[in-house]
């Protein structure tokens, strides 16, 4: 049902894949991107771009170019081709004076727009004549950093969040790349630059995700109030807002029409569903493991280098609360490793063991997605399953 | 002599201190929730992020301390057991500070909390997400950042910050006590002269 390739200690920041999923491109909070090729399920690293100078902040991988584009917090962006078996890199030059944070090539891949902390969005196009990739910049009204972005897939408009609160779809019609658009469903004028949405759920969180379904009908995006917010387009901006006793979302990704997957500091990725005007959360894919076999009641008066029971008070009772669970094999890993036998695990419950950074989709589209990718702080990247766990786990349905 | 009189009147003192300072049992009753409340708090205040500054080009520095941006920064909450012990926690997007006002209900312990904390707070290098200087009105203060939670469990963090709270009280007054008999001691060994 899941795959975790672990990648070392360090966090995975960002992760990408190539078309056929045998590339991987990932960094691991620093200044250099790692390319990895897969050959029999494990991922081989092949290359390492280090033309950065600071930590790398987003990769995207174009499936059809077969080119990457990177950003870090150095304001610098490259675009990276494969020449003769050797990445070379492309300046960028997004005029822009504060770190990078996000990057995302246009469905098109003509174009490609950087985040960056100087309160603008830089999209980004081939200048032929020069052989670098130009920007034109959005800047009004963005009060801060900009976190995250998406593209719409008419190649067109664009998603962005920022720290500001809110979440804003902004045209990002350039007449040099792009045939004139027809209209969608979030407007008809699209001149360049032009704020076609603007929205803020209310709770004023960073907005750490954000993305188009399918269809480009739904804009979701998750914020650091703990929050999952959907407008639905079709339905008049109608905007639907769920919060629970979840830790926030740091990534959040389409998987159908109707169903979204949010994953951050839980560790723990969770499905929601958004049908019929209403917006719920269906479960967690990550359900903790059954405990090893073996288990015996254990208690306190049997353990030797536990405490005395206190004199005073019901011994039955005492007795009765400091039983747990612990299994053979634990009892005696532990009191080698620690010297103790008491159950003093500092692993999470969870496949991930630190916050996720960023979800994918792995195998399929936003619209039918059968496999999902996340990266974490804990250096691993997990492969989810989704129609398997969707088998397995009772009232996960995804619609 | 100047300095075994001295003695004398701590001990004396101490004496009549003791009489009055059995452990209540409401005090008891209330460390828990109030240990809970933080652990909950700061469970849900250590979600931070790698942020790079947006005020100063190539920097990166923890929000909660610079103030530069007031929508980077989150409300301040203090969580307070009594008007003397509580804890205040400032979020913000890449760090946390968290810092408490420990228990003093006498000169001695005034005198023994600072001490230890300047001793601690000395080292703090070695502490790792102990702050240099506490923030006014505490008594020792807690930086934590991202490049922390990257390094660290997220809980085990939240159980050191709990674990020293529980362990502050019981250290001072061990220290206090151990002030106390010998304060006592050597007022028996001064007596014994007349």
């Amino acid at each position: 049902m899941t795959e975790v390739h672990d990648f070392g200690i360090a966090p995975v920041t960002c992760h990408t894949f190539d078309k056929n999923r045998t590339g991987l491109a990932l960094s691991h909070n620093d200044s250099n991107v790692k390319i990895y090729k897969k050959s029999a399920n494990k991922w081989q690293e092949t290359d390492t771009l280090s033309e950065h100078g600071q930590r790398v902040t987003s990769i995207d991988w174009a499936p059809n170019s077969n080119r990457i584009v990177t950003c870090s917090a150095d304001r610098n962006a490259f675009v990276w081709m494969l020449e003769d078996g050797k990445w070379k890199q492309v300046l960028v030059i997004p005029r822009i004076n504060r770190a990078a944070t996000f990057v995302r090539w246009s469905p098109k891949e003509n174009k490609f727009a950087v985040a960056s902390g100087s309160r603008l969005i830089a999209i980004c196009y081939y200048d032929v004549e020069n052989n670098w990739w130009l920007s034109h910049h959005i800047k009004k009204p963005i009060r801060s950093t900009v976190t995250c972005l998406d593209w719409h897939p008419n190649n067109v408009l664009i998603a962005a969040g920022s720290t500001d609160f809110k979440c804003r779809i902004f045209s990002a019609y350039r007449k040099e790349v792009d045939e004139k658009p027809g209209p969608s469903s979030w407007g008809s004028k699209m001149m360049f630059g032009a704020l076609m949405a603007e929205f803020a759920n209310g709770g004023g969180g960073w907005v750490h995700s954000v993305s188009f379904s399918a269809s480009g009908n739904k804009v979701a995006w998750v914020g650091h109030d703990s929050s999952v917010s959907v407008v639905d387009s079709t339905k008049g901006n109608e905007l639907l807002v769920i919060k629970d006793s979840f830790l926030p979302f740091m990534g959040i990704t389409w998987i159908t029409e109707n169903s979204l997957v949010a994953a951050g500091y839980d560790c723990n990725p969770m499905l929601f569903s958004h049908t019929g005007g209403k917006l719920t959360l269906v479960g967690q894919l990550d359900q903790s493991q059954e405990k090893e076999s073996g288990q015996i009641r254990f208690g306190r008066s049997l353990s030797w280098n536990s405490p005395p029971l206190p004199i005073n008070g019901s011994m039955e009772e005492e007795e009765e609360e400091t039983f747990t669970r612990v299994s053979a094999m634990n009892r005696f890993k532990n009191l080698d490793k620690k010297a103790t036998a008491s159950e003093t695990s500092t692993d999470l419950k969870t496949q991930h063991q630190n916050t996720i950074t960023q979800v994918s989709v792995y195998s399929g589209t936003k619209a039918d997605a059968g496999k999902i990718a996340t990266s974490g702080v804990d250096g691993n990247l997990i492969i989810w399953d989704l129609k398997s766990l969707e088998k397995s786990i009772q009232g996960l349905k995804i619609s | 002599m100047v300095h075994l009189v001295e003695h004398f009147f701590i001990w004396l003192w101490n004496l009549i201190l003791e009489r009055h300072s059995h452990p209540h049992i409401s005090q008891a009753a209330t460390l828990k929730p109030y240990l809970n409340a933080i652990r909950e708090t700061l469970n849900a205040a250590i979600c931070l992020q790698n942020f790079d500054s947006q005020n100063v080009e190539r920097h990166n520095k923890p929000e909660v301390e610079v103030k530069s941006n007031k929508e980077l920064l989150l409300t301040p909450i203090v969580i307070s057991r009594n008007e003397r012990e509580k804890v205040l926690i400032e979020g913000s997007i890449n760090s946390l500070r968290i810092s408490i006002a420990i228990k003093q209900a006498d000169e001695i312990e005034r005198i023994l909390c600072h001490k230890f904390t300047r001793f601690m707070m000395m080292r703090a290098e070695n502490f790792a997400i102990l702050r240099r200087k506490q923030v006014e009105g505490y008594d020792i203060s807690f930086l934590i950042t991202n490049f922390h939670t990257e390094q660290m469990y997220k809980h085990k963090l939240v159980d050191f910050i709990i674990h020293f709270m529980e362990e502050i009280d019981k250290e001072i007054n061990f220290l206090k006590l151990a002030v106390n008999s010998r304060a006592r001691i050597s007022a028996e060994e001064f007596l014994k002269n007349f």
